[in-house]
């Protein structure tokens, strides 16, 4: 069993959100990268493949900004048995659409008999590389999954629904799977094998066959108008903790 | 290309999901400025009834024992068609669990532009002005797709649903391609377990999200939640964690609440967490974050350490 998953990098949401002097798209001069949390679901996925049918696990990913080492180094820690960056000139923000156009000839190279991805990343105007992938690999597609058990030349995989309802569904490999949780939570590498894995661990390095992408024509982008605000509660945590309870008395719920 | 708006509904357990409706009334305002039509199309079988529900011009009802339960593949199938025969400028799917596996695939198949979180859609002067939710909801950018159409994934909520209910005849038709040979196959369907406490049907919710920061930590929350005579509900990555059961999770994945109070515990408020309970009676967020989007939604808000006011809470209340 070859499963591939396909990473992406994206700003991190833990930073305050800069926007550039345009007002076009983020300052990304000032932003840091993390990976995609989508796709560190994805990862654990693969993993727990693995352990329970064996095969081998490739995490491939797009390194826009020349620092997904670190990534595919804690994928590594984690069991993945081989790692593979597309590289290139590239200028960020290179978009789901065209990371996914870069990984479908990647991956096509690979053979895949599944490929796991987040279901999401929430960076661009595309949202979600899986789909993509799959039209461009001509492999089936379902997405949305939070299990997926292998079993000979066909994976049988759990769609989540709303309000606790899931969906079984058996797909023919190869195909491709949008995760959105692992059956697990995801595993913890120790910091020092992932030190380990940065010494030994020798990632491929794939020439992109395309460099230079435009981005999606959008005309404005800023924090988002608020119709309201909540009215905010200062002072000690006592004091809070008073006026939140008054509030709540106040409207005879308590 | 045509002026024409599609919208993909979609419906489960013989019922049509809200934001069909919601896409079809903006369709049509959309449909009508840009001097097309709003098309609904619904894929199912012994739904005949229900595709009659929609206030769009015309509505497509593509009826076959093969689209009786969501299957991305077949499903696929039958929009890429349909699609390619209507050519329409616009075509508008659900940002749901349906909708995720359908819209990028049809984009990319059909090679149109795809955006996908998204909040509105304005017609400008004859131009499409589409604006995405974009990291989580914290920022928002307006964008004018180029090329021969595009397809758009709207977020539940983002329009309102009366205007897109009406009775317009469907249109019942059969497949426009084969379903044969499908490599994707539905199996059946898993409801949960019953026996859990309702989060729909309380008044009162402590709800704690990623801030919590351990499992030790839920008990205070349900100290908190007892006192107050309250239940405690959880944003997805409690749920995922497993610290809570998954018949607790509020949101998009989960469940929609409308409770007289939501008092919410390190919650920042992702858009799939808003989509379950923005319209709680009474909305408390307490979150370390001041640009957390939540504030944007509650009607009170603290940025003090939730443990802190937890603690002092359950104090006072003992």
């Amino acid at each position: 069993m070859n499963i591939v998953v396909a990473i992406k990098h994206v700003p991190s949401l833990a930073d305050e959100l800069e926007v550039n002097d345009e007002g076009t798209n983020l300052d990304y001069d000032m932003v840091d990268f993390v990976l995609s949390e989508w796709d560190e679901q994805a990862i654990e996925q693969a993993a727990l493949i693995k352990e329970a049918s064996g095969g081998t696990v490739t995490v491939v990913g797009v390194d826009v900004i020349e620092e997904l080492d670190n990534v595919l180094h804690t994928a590594l820690a984690k069991g993945a048995d081989k790692a593979a960056k597309i590289v290139g000139d590239f200028e960020p923000p290179v978009e789901s659409r065209d990371q996914a156009q870069l990984l479908a000839e990647a991956i096509k190279e690979m053979s895949p008999d599944l490929v796991l991805t987040g279901v999401q990343a929430i960076d661009d105007l595309n949202g979600q590389i899986g789909p993509m992938l799959a039209a461009l690999l001509d492999m089936p597609y379902v997405g949305v999954v939070v299990n997926v058990a292998v079993s000979g030349d066909t994976a049988v995989v759990t769609k989540e629904y709303a309000g606790g309802v899931t969906a079984e569904y058996e797909v023919a490999l190869p195909a491709v799977i949008g995760i959105q949780a692992a059956s697990q939570p995801p595993r913890y590498a120790p910091v020092s094998k992932i030190r380990q894995m940065a010494k030994t661990a020798e990632i491929e390095e794939i020439e992109a066959e395309e460099e230079e992408f435009e981005p999606a024509p959008i005309n404005k982008m800023a924090k988002p108008v608020a119709a309201g605000h909540a009215e905010m509660i200062e002072g000690e945590p006592e004091e809070v903790a008073a006026k939140i309870l008054g509030i709540i008395r106040e409207k005879g719920l308590l | 290309m045509s002026n024409d708006v599609l919208v993909i509904t979609e419906h489960f357990d013989g019922r049509v999901a809200d934001i069909s409706y919601e896409m079809v009334g903006q369709a049509k305002e959309l449909a009508g400025a840009l001097g097309g039509q709003a098309i609904a199309v619904m894929l199912g079988s012994g739904m005949a009834d229900q595709a009659n529900t929609f206030a769009s011009d015309a509505t497509i009802y593509v009826d076959d024992a093969a689209l009786e339960q969501f299957n991305p593949e077949a499903y696929g199938r039958v929009l890429a068609a349909l699609v390619a025969e209507k050519s329409p400028r616009l075509t508008m799917i659900g940002s749901t669990a349906v909708g995720m596996d359908l819209g990028a695939w049809l984009a990319t198949k059909t090679g149109q532009a795809f955006v996908a979180f998204v909040s509105d859609i304005a017609a400008e002067e004859g131009n499409l002005v589409v604006t995405s939710n974009l990291f989580a909801g914290k920022m928002s950018a307006e964008v004018e797709p180029e090329g021969d159409g595009v397809v758009t994934a709207v977020l539940a909520g983002a329009f309102p649903a009366e205007a897109g209910q009406g009775s317009t005849a469907a249109a019942q038709i059969a497949p426009p391609v084969s379903l044969d040979g499908l490599k994707t196959k539905f199996k059946q369907l898993h409801r949960p377990e019953g026996g859990d406490v309702d989060i729909t049907a309380v008044d009162k919710l402590v709800a704690i999200g990623r801030g919590i920061g351990s499992e030790d930590n839920v008990e205070l929350a349900e100290e908190l939640a007892e006192a107050m005579g309250a239940v405690v509900a959880a944003s997805r990555p409690i749920t995922d964690a497993g610290w809570l059961p998954k018949t607790r999770q509020v949101g998009k994945s989960g469940l929609t609440v409308k409770p007289k109070l939501y008092l919410m515990l390190g919650i920042s408020g992702a858009p799939e967490h808003l989509e379950g309970m923005k319209d709680g009676e009474l909305i408390i967020a307490i979150n370390t974050d001041p640009d957390a989007p939540i504030f944007d939604v509650a009607h009170y808000g603290a940025t003090s350490d939730l443990f802190d006011v937890a603690e002092a809470m359950l104090e006072e209340l003992e």
